[in-house]
């Protein structure tokens, strides 16, 4: 048996970008980790993209910059790129590739993991039962969070996404034993992870997180592979050790293109604005390993952040993210304007797994109506206010203008909410009756009689018990 | 054992060039390196041969051995099929799981049809006679609900030398012998047959009879046939894979086969756990016993999820064979096409438009003629009616593989994201749907339900329209300017929307409804319209109709009647004149 791995190549063909490609070797593994020890001696590692006889395509994880093509040594490794897990990851900061940035010495590895995951077989998955309370009224009465869902966050450049998923991670671990966060940073300015840092620092969780960052000054290669790099520290979390792991990822975009960046380099075909034809795929493969499993104890919850684009909700990265994830919670500019937070556009907002998780003996008998009720009248107003602004509000009949009084107390106390406000699922139902009591009973046709009948109260009597 | 026929080149993805080819056909099954795994090839070339592989190729190397199976990717038919979940070519998931744990590992051959089970087959030829393929030569009660015919293989015809008498057997045990001019064949209760060919029937028959859903807006607005082609396009979020699992549930069909391509594994699960809990209305069975899904998620490799929509409808022509009415829901064929797209960008060819391969249409046109009702080679009636979603980047409908699958279906079902954002579910658009069918199924609601009902779908299809252009209109005058009657259409409509066309997938009641309950539904909405036409036109104020008690219960008519007390919906039908004469408003 010959030991390949032992092997060590001296000399490259072609560097571009943060592709190398090497003749005469041995055959080597496709998708398998590759040594590089640069002039300086710096080690360096990379990734066979493609295997021919003779030859191999590699893509340099930590970028090509300082490599020539003669004094580089190559070492085939003959296995995936795997990295060491351990629970000891937790409360630690670590670089794109897993590597520690903050002066400690490597935590001790209790498993290898290949950082491509595993495939996690359908009939294996349970369906995500049990619903996470982000004391959010938004979030909680109309796009509720379930335990195993994956829903991202799209938003735009300027917008308070990050405000609102540290928030949501402050609020969402009230009374949880085993639960903690896997957070990954891809492209972002140092700003945004100490954001984040200090948020976990202030509500006393930074035990309970294990950071990768890969920063906007790193080279771009590097951030394919912080998500998996995080998934795999996430996935021995929640599978090995039975806790409940959320997992932020931002910003999902940066991903995308450098993933563009080298789908280009290789002169492969594009599909649309340039992305390769597999980006669906592709994002699959990191979306996809969120999950509950049955008879294991824990599960991992994604939350990740993207920003539009241009704002543009049919850009192919929210797009294809929006055709893989359970729903979204999309952040409006106009909301963010008025100064209201957070600043979540009902309408477009979306969870999918709500509708099983929700109403009797799940929250409340009233929680599924009310839910579909506010959706429906603020659709309305939306169209009223629409109205408005061609023929002036004095033309509008009384009704409309009930409707409008809705839509204000709508968004000025049902959707904004303090940063530090954290509201009980309870509270927040009850917040949406007030609101939707200012509108005549006989509109609220999603609603059944009985619980009608229950929780509606006219508006007078409104004003009268407040 | 499998010989040798070639060496690994190079590995690119999925992509895997073999050379020193010997004795290779396109198509053949081939299995790659020391782990097995399965592929098919795509492209000869002197010797050289390009190969898609179905798992993921990591580790591969140049100079690992390749064997063929010398046949296509085929899949196994027999009894076992129903209630099972396959990947996208046929491998057991729920084998594979207890096998592996809970995640796939590769390089699993396990055999689709359980080996152990046995099944009581009872005979249905006698020795000495004349069979003909597709013939049935036994009968396996395969589930509480479906009996399965055991066929002769279509390329297989002759003597019956020997038949095993009523009994107990495997699938792999031989029950008959038929001998004809070439040999001998020995049958089993399996058989094979490679997924890319249609199976054979005698020929294509028209059929009339609606797939009925219980779906408001399908069945009344624009209607399927047994043996029909319907897509349903749609942006994220607009509910394409609720529709999907209403038809899997409460469609007519007797057979479903429910491939999920390219789609996520928590919509796996839901149908999974939820189907078996599930009751067939009609027959108060699990609706597990007609069921065979294929579930190729998203994460799962993409050479198997372009194979996976050709396993789904090779199952659903075999069951069409036995005389079934077969509904074959992919979900989503877009994911198949990026599938294809994806293959293509890695066997370099020449990209047409957004990058979809030249032949995208070729293959869409290929695969929706598949479907149909026919005269099947044992003279039965059977069908595989396909409802295909499609998921349009963006939502526009102009893309590739929307606007190439619209020239091959008769039936569109636009899913509109308007409608999804305000709740409105099904978010099926009655402006951009269509229904090719509609005078075909006419037949059948004339006999079976009423011959007015043609009249009525027209009549209120009629008003939709106007109140497309009408809502035009008042986006930039307001409703004010408008006289009354055209009012009056803006409010019948929007009763129409809330009270039929919305239809709530998780409320037991409004789930379902029979043709029976859609037309009283519809009926009684035109006879309130007409009504109020003749009060308005006489002075009666629009404004006043939306307080009457009748039009409140017409609000809630579809979960106040439940399917047994359709005769006070009848009632209230009657109700309605009564009200107008009293003006009881």
């Amino acid at each position: 048996m010959i030991r390949y791995d032992l092997r060590e190549y001296r000399g490259l063909q072609e560097i571009v970008g943060p592709i190398f490609i090497i003749r005469e070797i041995h055959p080597v593994g496709y998708n398998e980790l590759v040594e590089i020890t640069d002039n300086q001696g710096q080690e360096r590692i990379g990734l066979t993209l493609e295997v021919g006889q003779g030859y191999a395509v590699v893509q340099v994880l930590t970028g090509t910059a300082g490599l020539s093509l003669q004094n580089c040594r190559v070492r085939f490794k003959g296995k995936p790129v795997t990295i060491g897990v351990s629970e000891e990851m937790l409360g630690r900061v670590f670089n794109g590739l897993g590597e520690p940035q903050d002066g400690l010495p490597s935590p001790r590895r209790e498993e290898i993991a290949d950082v491509n995951g595993q495939t996690i077989n359908p009939t294996a998955r349970d369906y995500p039962h049990k619903i996470i309370e982000t004391g959010l009224s938004v979030i909680d009465v109309m796009n509720t969070l379930v335990r195993g869902q994956k829903l991202p966050v799209f938003s735009g450049s300027g917008l308070p996404h990050n405000i609102l998923a540290a928030q949501i991670t402050r609020q969402a671990r009230a009374g949880e034993e085993d639960f903690c966060i896997v957070f990954a940073a891809m492209g972002v300015k140092y700003d945004t992870a100490r954001f984040f840092l200090r948020s976990f620092e202030d509500s006393g969780v930074l035990d309970r997180v294990a950071m990768f960052l890969s920063l906007a000054d790193s080279p771009s290669i590097e951030r394919l592979m912080t998500p998996r790099v995080a998934l795999t520290c996430a996935e021995f979390l929640a599978f090995r050790k039975g806790k409940h792991v959320l997992v932020i990822l931002t910003d999902m975009a940066n991903y995308c293109e450098a993933l563009r960046e080298l789908s280009t380099l290789r002169g492969e075909i594009p599909a649309r604005k340039g992305y390769p034809g597999y980006l669906y795929s592709d994002l699959a493969s990191l979306y996809e390993r969120a999950g509950v499993v049955k008879n294991l104890a824990g599960s991992i919850t994604q939350l990740p952040i993207l920003t539009m684009p241009n704002d543009d909700l049919t850009h192919p990265i929210p797009d294809l993210t929006g055709f893989i994830t359970e729903g979204q919670v999309v952040m409006d500019r106009e909301l963010a304007m008025r100064g209201i937070y957070p600043p979540v556009a009902c309408l477009p907002s979306l969870s999918r797994l709500m509708k099983d998780n929700i109403g009797k003996d799940l929250t409340r008998e009233d929680h599924p109506a009310v839910a579909a009720q506010l959706f429906s009248a603020y659709a309305q107003v939306k169209e009223i206010r629409a109205l408005a602004a061609v023929v002036g509000e004095e033309e509008l009949s009384p009704l409309d203008h009930l409707y409008l009084q809705f839509g204000e107390s709508f968004e000025m106390s049902f959707l904004s909410q303090g940063i530090e406000e954290s509201r009980t699922l309870e509270e927040s139902l009850d917040l949406a009756w007030e609101v939707l009591s200012l509108l005549p009973r006989e509109e609220l046709a999603r609603i059944k009689e009985e619980m009608l009948e229950k929780y509606y109260q006219e508006k007078h009597e409104l004003s009268g018990s407040h | 054992m499998m010989e040798t026929v070639g060496r690994i080149y190079r590995v690119n993805g999925p992509v895997v060039e073999i050379a020193e080819v010997q004795s290779l056909q396109m198509l053949d099954m081939v299995e790659v390196g020391s782990l097995r795994l399965v592929g098919e090839v795509v492209h000869l070339r002197s010797d050289r041969a390009l190969v898609q592989v179905y798992e993921d190729t990591t580790g591969l190397r140049p100079g690992d051995p390749v064997y063929s199976r010398h046949q296509p990717l085929s899949v196994e038919l027999g009894p076992g099929l129903l209630g099972s979940i396959y990947d996208g070519i046929q491998r057991p998931l729920k084998m594979i799981q207890e096998n592996q744990g809970f995640a796939i590992g590769r390089g699993s051959h396990l055999p689709p049809l359980d080996r152990t089970k046995l099944w009581k087959f009872s005979p249905q030829v006698v020795s000495g006679q004349e069979v003909s393929s597709g013939e049935v030569i036994g009968e396996v009660q395969e589930t509480g609900l479906v009996k399965h015919l055991v066929m002769v293989p279509p390329s297989v015809s002759g003597k019956v030398c020997q038949i095993v008498p009523s009994g107990e057997y495997s699938v792999d045990q031989e029950v008959a012998v038929i001998e004809s001019d070439q040999g001998k064949y020995l049958l089993t209760m399996s058989q094979h047959w490679p997924v890319r060919r249609a199976r054979p029937y005698r020929r294509k028959i028209e059929s009339a009879e609606p797939l009925l859903t219980g779906q408001r807006v399908v069945d009344t607005l624009f209607p399927l046939v047994k043996g029909g082609c319907v897509a349903v396009p749609g942006g994220f979020g607009t509910g394409k894979t609720v529709v999907q699992h209403q038809l899997a549930k409460w469609s007519n069909a007797d057979i479903v086969v429910f491939v999920g391509c390219g789609e996520r594994g928590n919509e796996m699960a839901d149908v999974l756990l939820s189907f078996p809990e599930l009751i067939d209305p009609r027959r108060q069975r699990p609706l597990m016993e007609r069921t065979i899904l294929v579930a190729n998620t998203s994460n799962m490799p993409v050479s198997a999820r372009e194979a996976s929509i050709y396993t789904g409808i090779t199952l659903a022509e075999y069951y069409r064979d036995m005389g079934y009415q077969v509904a074959l829901m992919v979900d989503s064929t877009s994911r198949w096409a990026e599938a294809l797209r994806e293959l293509s960008g890695r066997l370099e060819e020449m990209p047409m438009e957004e990058g979809f391969p030249a032949y995208l249409p070729s293959r869409l046109a290929e695969f929706y003629e598949r479907s149909g009702a026919v005269e099947t080679l044992s003279r039965r009636t059977g069908s595989v009616s396909v409802i295909a979603s499609v998921s349009p980047p963006g939502g526009d409908f102009s893309e590739p593989v929307t606007a190439h699958t619209r020239r091959f279906v008769r039936a569109f079902w636009a899913l509109d994201r308007e409608l999804a954002n305000q709740r409105h579910y099904p978010a099926i658009s009655w402006v951009e749907s269509y229904s090719e069918y509609l005078e075909e199924v006419k037949e059948w609601w004339d006999r079976n339900v009423s011959s007015e009902w043609l009249a009525l779908r027209y009549g209120v299809m009629d008003l939709l329209q106007k109140e497309e252009r009408l809502s035009q209109v008042v986006k930039v005058v307001g409703p004010d300017v408008l006289p009354p009657s055209q009012r009056l259409i803006l409010q019948i409509c929007g009763l129409f929307k809330n009270a039929f066309l919305q239809q709530n997938a998780f409320d037991p009641v409004d789930a379902y409804s029979s043709a029976r309950k859609q037309f009283l539904m519809l009926k009684a909405i035109i006879r309130f319209y007409q009504k109020a036409q003749v009060a308005v036109k006489s002075g009666m104020a629009v404004s006043r109709i939306r307080q009457s008690p009748v039009y409140q219960k017409l609000l809630r008519m579809k979960t106040d009647y439940p399917e047994d007390k359709l005769s006070q919906l009848e009632n209230l039908i009657g109700q309605i004149d009564d009200a107008f004469q009293l003006e009881e408003f």
